[in-house]
């Protein structure tokens, strides 16, 4: 039975833990917002420029760049995993890393290689407990301000077409969590490279005329295809970061939540134990008196 | 003129502008070309520029563009930029601030340092809009 000092100090360190669960949420709320508003900002130009290579893609047929037409292999696989630089966010990092576990090893049981890039710390130090071999370089979000994602996408892109140029692999996944609304963030597994035109963009009817290219298909793909791929970093950062906000102000709502309860039910056993020694003490006095 | 072309510019950010408008010229990078509608298809890259909307002969609106693409189908006219201001929302005295900030960065790097070049556009970038201003 622990004594009443005791149990007063657990009431009192379970109450300031749900404070920081509490503020925790509200400043999660905050950030969502304004990394949900960055997304829908950002939304148009990647339906734009996906519209824009899906019809450049259709007139250059299967050639092409070699971004989007392969390296004609598929021996090396780079899997790209994108998490959050902190914790303290439920499931998010962990479902992510679980997927790029699964990939990995559906890829290394088909005989390929797999190189692995990370994006976010988290990622990082889950997937080095088993696979730090796998591991090639790592981009660090930590000091991108604000949701300007710009930046880190273009290091990422860059980073990805002078590898691929170089002939360091042949196919190239993004393994991220896609948002879908506050509760559901989906760990989702896209191919970056090659290129892929996005399936179910709209075909655009030309009336039979003929597109005019300037200066030509080849110049203008070659331009377009890094942009592309930039742009699809830069949407996935963003709706990490709009789902990492969500997963953790649902975890930090749930951890308040725990901590009434618990707040609750210690509550009650305080009571109870300070009510048994008042009625102990109380028979004390009684038997003492009787006793005389 | 009666019909109107439907034009969109999108910078990765935002969404800058959408809406019906007569007629717009923007700096292609074979040289400057002018969109109507019921344009033919047409695709190109762009080069740092100003992007100039017209209703009828007066210009609405000017938007200073860093590269991208345009985009002409018939569903109308889109440009796809890799960074857009609003020359009526940009201050020039804001302008001179950012170029010394840029350069202060730049001269602050490593002689071979990859971001350099990066830096250098950036500097191009804002003294092409502090030019597009003072006209």
């Amino acid at each position: 039975m622990p004594s009443l000092k005791d149990l007063k100090n657990r009431i009192t360190s379970v109450k300031s833990t749900q404070k920081i669960t509490k503020a925790m949420q509200l400043v999660a709320a905050a950030k969502l917002k304004r990394a949900q508003d960055a997304a829908t900002a950002a939304r148009p130009y990647a339906e734009r420029m996906a519209a824009v290579l899906a019809n450049l893609a259709a007139s250059a047929g299967g050639g092409g760049p070699k971004l989007l037409a392969g390296t004609g292999k598929s021996d090396v696989h780079l899997i790209v995993v994108m998490t959050a630089e902190r914790g303290l966010a439920g499931g998010f990092n962990s479902y992510v890393v679980k997927l790029a576990r699964q990939k990995i090893q559906a890829l290394q049981a088909e005989g390929k290689t797999v190189k692995v890039l990370t994006i976010g710390k988290k990622g990082r130090e889950q997937l080095s407990r088993e696979y730090s071999s796998l591991l090639t370089s790592h981009v660090n979000l930590a000091d991108v301000k604000g949701n300007d994602f710009s930046g880190s996408a273009f290091t990422v892109g860059q980073m990805l077409t002078t590898s691929y140029e170089a002939g360091e692999f042949d196919v190239a996944t993004l393994i991220y969590s896609q948002f879908k609304n506050v509760l559901t963030q989906v760990p989702t597994a896209q191919q970056l490279i090659p290129a892929r035109a996005p399936e179910g963009a709209p075909k655009i009817d030309l009336g039979g005329a003929i597109y005019t290219y300037e200066p030509d298909e080849a110049t203008l793909l070659e331009a377009l295809l890094p942009r592309y791929i930039n742009t699809q970093i830069m949407s996935a950062m963003l709706e990490s970061s709009a789902g990492e906000q969500a997963s953790r102000m649902t975890a930090m709502d749930n951890a308040t939540r725990n901590a009434k309860d618990l707040i609750k039910a210690l509550n009650l056993k305080y009571n109870r134990a300070r009510q048994a020694q008042i009625t102990k003490e109380l028979i004390e006095i009684i038997s003492g008196a009787e006793a005389l | 003129m009666a019909e109107k072309l439907h034009f969109s510019l999108v910078s990765p950010a935002r969404e800058l502008f959408s809406g019906a408008v007569d007629h717009v010229i923007a700096p292609g990078t074979e040289g400057e070309f002018g969109v109507l509608a019921n344009h033919a298809p047409f695709m190109t890259t762009l080069k740092n520029g100003v992007v100039r909307v017209l209703d009828g002969d007066v210009v609405k609106m000017r938007i200073y563009v860093r590269g991208g693409f345009a985009d002409v189908t018939p569903a109308g006219l889109t440009i796809l930029a890799e960074e857009a201001r609003n020359l009526t929302d940009v201050k020039a005295d804001e302008v001179d601030a950012e170029i010394e900030a840029t350069r202060l960065k730049l001269l602050a790097l490593d002689k071979d340092d990859p971001k350099q070049i990066a830096f250098g556009e950036q500097i191009s970038y804002l003294e092409g809009i502090r030019a597009a201003l003072a006209n």
